[in-house]
């Protein structure tokens, strides 16, 4: 199958809008066709990820959230555009960099933060944590903190829907250092081979921690990858609202159609460290100045601004509408109750056996 | 009631649930055209077909994935992992995945399937493909772990761990396949987490389980016959739930005890069982409690190195007379 690269390499929004110029007013070029409805949707649900993750870095310096934190800042777009290229039957896995993948596929964000809080009203109860969201509803199949952990369960799940002749079908995201797991190469090898329905999506921030694609992939343009697997592969920018909304709904429609699994890649910038606490050293001053100039959110702020879908004033009621948002799925979860540790042994198996050990670290075995 | 070897009862088992329900289906390396390595699935591509006898790749780590996503779907795929050893590739699709998707997304959704795969050594088949490692599993929660040793409670487990909604790893053993036992017309699934007094008796406890059970309940009948020892025989057949309480039971009644097991000795199963004793029937023990297992080594090719190596009747044997010898309770 041919492989398509829309480009090879990321250009920012800036530079992009700077190019493309007037389109202030007019409804034409880069928006043409668009409902300004729908793109001012976009961009509050960018904003609303964005403030929502601020408030998550927050709540991990207060320690209000353990564990790992994981944030999607400098995604958005990726994030929102993926998200709305599927149906909400349409399912989901994701990584562990997760949270605004949880709240663009339609879970309140109340929960979202919740989990993160460790609280009962969370995605998983408070079972989850960060790492581990999880809701049937909205189609999301679970975050998974082991790197390609998701690769194999996303065929699987996928397997699932052609064995009962469904018509869903699976997105599976990813990192881009995850591509060089063996699960990734068995997982899209099986999907490939048994005409699976699954989207496998590698967001390529070009860093996985704080190692370079180009230091751990030997081939660095990682929609190639699917070259192996006669399967489609291709780029696309993923600072982009609107080219990774349409790349990815062609390539969900044409699983959805043939059964046919293919590889998108969409390449961003990660704005802040690996994770909350990480402060990112590693980094040249050069390329977070470059990661800063992607901003997919003030980037698409301003294009709309330009092409006169929003004014400023406008604007502003928007990310004030985000912020107070994200300021009540802080408040939720502070008010939720913490789970009680009575509840310790709910779920260990879902059919209950004879002999299973309850022991608490004190109690005796007989 | 019917003699069948264990291969026909886990191949019967297995045909009769995919008539019973669509959802169970077959996936793993070489079960279909080849009819399985161990030929447990003969006959059922050509009777099911393709969808639902599925042959893999060599990708341990995709299909056992691939089974725990459908799985999470609903369906009820029962995997077939050509050996345990090979396992060790999937290790983290069964121990980070399927162990744990129940319990770290607060019981949302389970993964209701069975992984067959056989251990044991015996058949010089050398260091990596002789492996008794179930351990690994059975030290999991989230995981169960049967290990049925005959024919009847083949069929009874498999019934229940296909119809249970928890992954199950369900231990076969390269040494049984052949073995036959009477399995009754009509087989009720097991409760998974219960051992089974497979020989009552006064005067010692021999537990195992697998392949070590089978050679216990041989071993107890000659002492029987032979000798007027009456031992009685605990078949563990869960490893995960573990039944403490019918050993502890029958060691309370018999005051001392004997560990079969095939894996190795240190940080074994037995050391478990060994421990349980300890703690639910110490002032009832009139020895302490004695353990065959395998030598620790990589198990070697060589005929006679491999054979030395296994525990045995003979081994077991052994034990049991060294136990009964401490005690005074050796009849002659
Ligand atoms: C199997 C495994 N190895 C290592 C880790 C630790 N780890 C967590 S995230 C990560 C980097 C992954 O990078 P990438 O796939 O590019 O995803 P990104 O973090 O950029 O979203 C590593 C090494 C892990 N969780 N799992």
């Amino acid at each position: 199958m041919a492989q398509t690269a829309t480009r090879t390499k990321p250009a920012t929004r800036a530079t992009k809008s700077r190019r493309s110029g007037s389109v202030r007013g007019s409804g034409g070029g880069r928006f043409a066709g668009e409902s300004p409805e729908l793109l001012k949707d976009y961009f509050y649900e960018m904003t609303l990820i964005r403030r929502f993750e601020e408030r998550a870095a927050q709540g991990y310096t207060q320690a209000k959230i353990g564990g790992y934190c994981h944030l999607n800042l400098g995604e958005e777009a990726t994030v929102v555009g993926l998200m709305r290229s599927l149906r909400k039957s349409d399912l989901l896995f994701t990584n562990y960099r997760e949270h605004g993948y949880a709240i663009a596929k339609g879970i309140e964000p109340g929960r979202v933060m919740a989990e993160l809080y460790g609280r009962t009203t969370g995605t998983s109860k408070g079972w989850g944590g960060s790492m581990h969201m999880f809701d049937v509803e909205a189609g999301l199949l679970g975050g998974y903190g082991i790197v390609g952990g998701q690769i194999p369960l996303a065929t699987g799940a996928a397997l699932a829907i052609d064995y009962r002749g469904g018509d869903q079908v699976v997105m599976c995201q990813m990192g881009d250092g995850t591509t060089n797991i063996g699960a990734f190469h068995e997982a899209l090898n099986i999907a490939a081979l048994w005409n699976l329905p699954v989207v496998f999506v590698v967001i390529n921030n070009q860093l996985g921690m704080g190692t370079t694609v180009d230091k751990s992939s030997a081939e660095p343009e990682l929609y190639k990858r699917a070259a192996a697997y006669r399967m489609h592969g291709e780029r696309v920018d993923g600072n982009d609202v609107l080219a990774v909304r349409d790349a990815a709904a062609r390539l969900v429609e044409q699983a959805r159609e043939t059964g046919r699994p293919a590889l998108l890649e969409a390449v961003s910038e990660r704005l802040k460290g690996h994770s909350v606490v990480d402060p990112g050293k590693y980094r040249s001053e050069e390329s977070v100045e470059q990661a800063k100039q992607a901003d997919p959110v003030a980037n698409f702020r301003a294009e709309l601004i330009e092409a006169g879908v929003l004014d400023e004033d406008v604007a502003v009621e928007i990310e004030r509408k985000a912020q107070a948002e994200a300021d009540a799925a802080v408040a939720f979860a502070d008010d939720s109750p913490h789970p009680d540790p009575s509840t310790l042994f709910h779920y260990t198996y879902a059919t209950p056996v004879a002999n299973d050990s309850r022991r608490l670290p004190a109690d005796p075995v007989f | 009631m019917a003699v069948i070897t264990y291969r026909q009862a886990l191949h019967d088992t297995l045909r009769d649930e995919m008539l019973r329900d669509e959802d169970v289906f077959l996936i793993g390396e070489e079960i279909g055209v080849f009819e399985g390595s161990y030929k447990i699935t003969a006959g059922l591509l050509k009777e099911f077909g393709e969808k639902r006898v599925r042959d893999t790749p060599i990708a341990e780590e995709g299909f056992v994935g691939a089974a725990v996503g459908a799985a999470m779907l609903g369906l009820r795929p029962v995997v077939e992992l050509m050996t345990i050893n090979f396992s060790l590739i999937a290790l983290d699709q069964i121990v980070n995945h399927a162990a744990k998707i129940y319990g770290m997304f607060g019981g949302q959704t389970s993964v209701p399937m069975v992984l067959r795969t056989p251990g044991g050594g015996g058949q010089q088949l050398g260091a990596t493909h002789s492996q008794n490692i179930e351990l690994y599993y059975a030290f999991v929660p989230g995981l169960k772990v049967v290990a049925p040793s005959t024919p009847a409670d083949a069929k009874a487990l498999l019934l229940a761990s296909i119809r249970d909604n928890d992954p199950v790893l369900f231990l076969e053993n390269l040494a049984l396949y052949n073995t036959k036992g009477e399995v009754p017309d009509v087989v009720e699934p097991a409760e998974i987490g219960k051992a089974k007094v497979t020989k009552q008796g006064t005067d010692i406890t021999i537990i195992g389980y697998s392949r070590m059970a089978m050679v216990a309940q041989q071993v107890a009948e000659k002492l029987q016959a032979d000798e007027g020892i009456n031992a009685e025989v605990v078949d563990l057949r869960s490893l995960r739930p573990l039944d403490r309480e019918t050993v502890v039971e029958s060691v309370r009644k018999t005051g001392c005890a004997v560990i079969a097991e095939d894996d190795w000795l240190t940080y074994g199963i037995g050391a478990e069982i060994a421990a349980s004793i300890s703690d639910g029937a110490f002032d009832y023990l009139d020895a302490p409690v004695r353990r065959v297992a395998a030598a620790e080594v990589p198990l070697p090719y060589a005929k006679p190195l491999e054979r030395a190596a296994l525990p045995s009747a003979e081994s077991l044997t052994t034990a049991v007379h060294q136990t009964l010898d401490a005690v005074g309770r050796r009849r002659r």
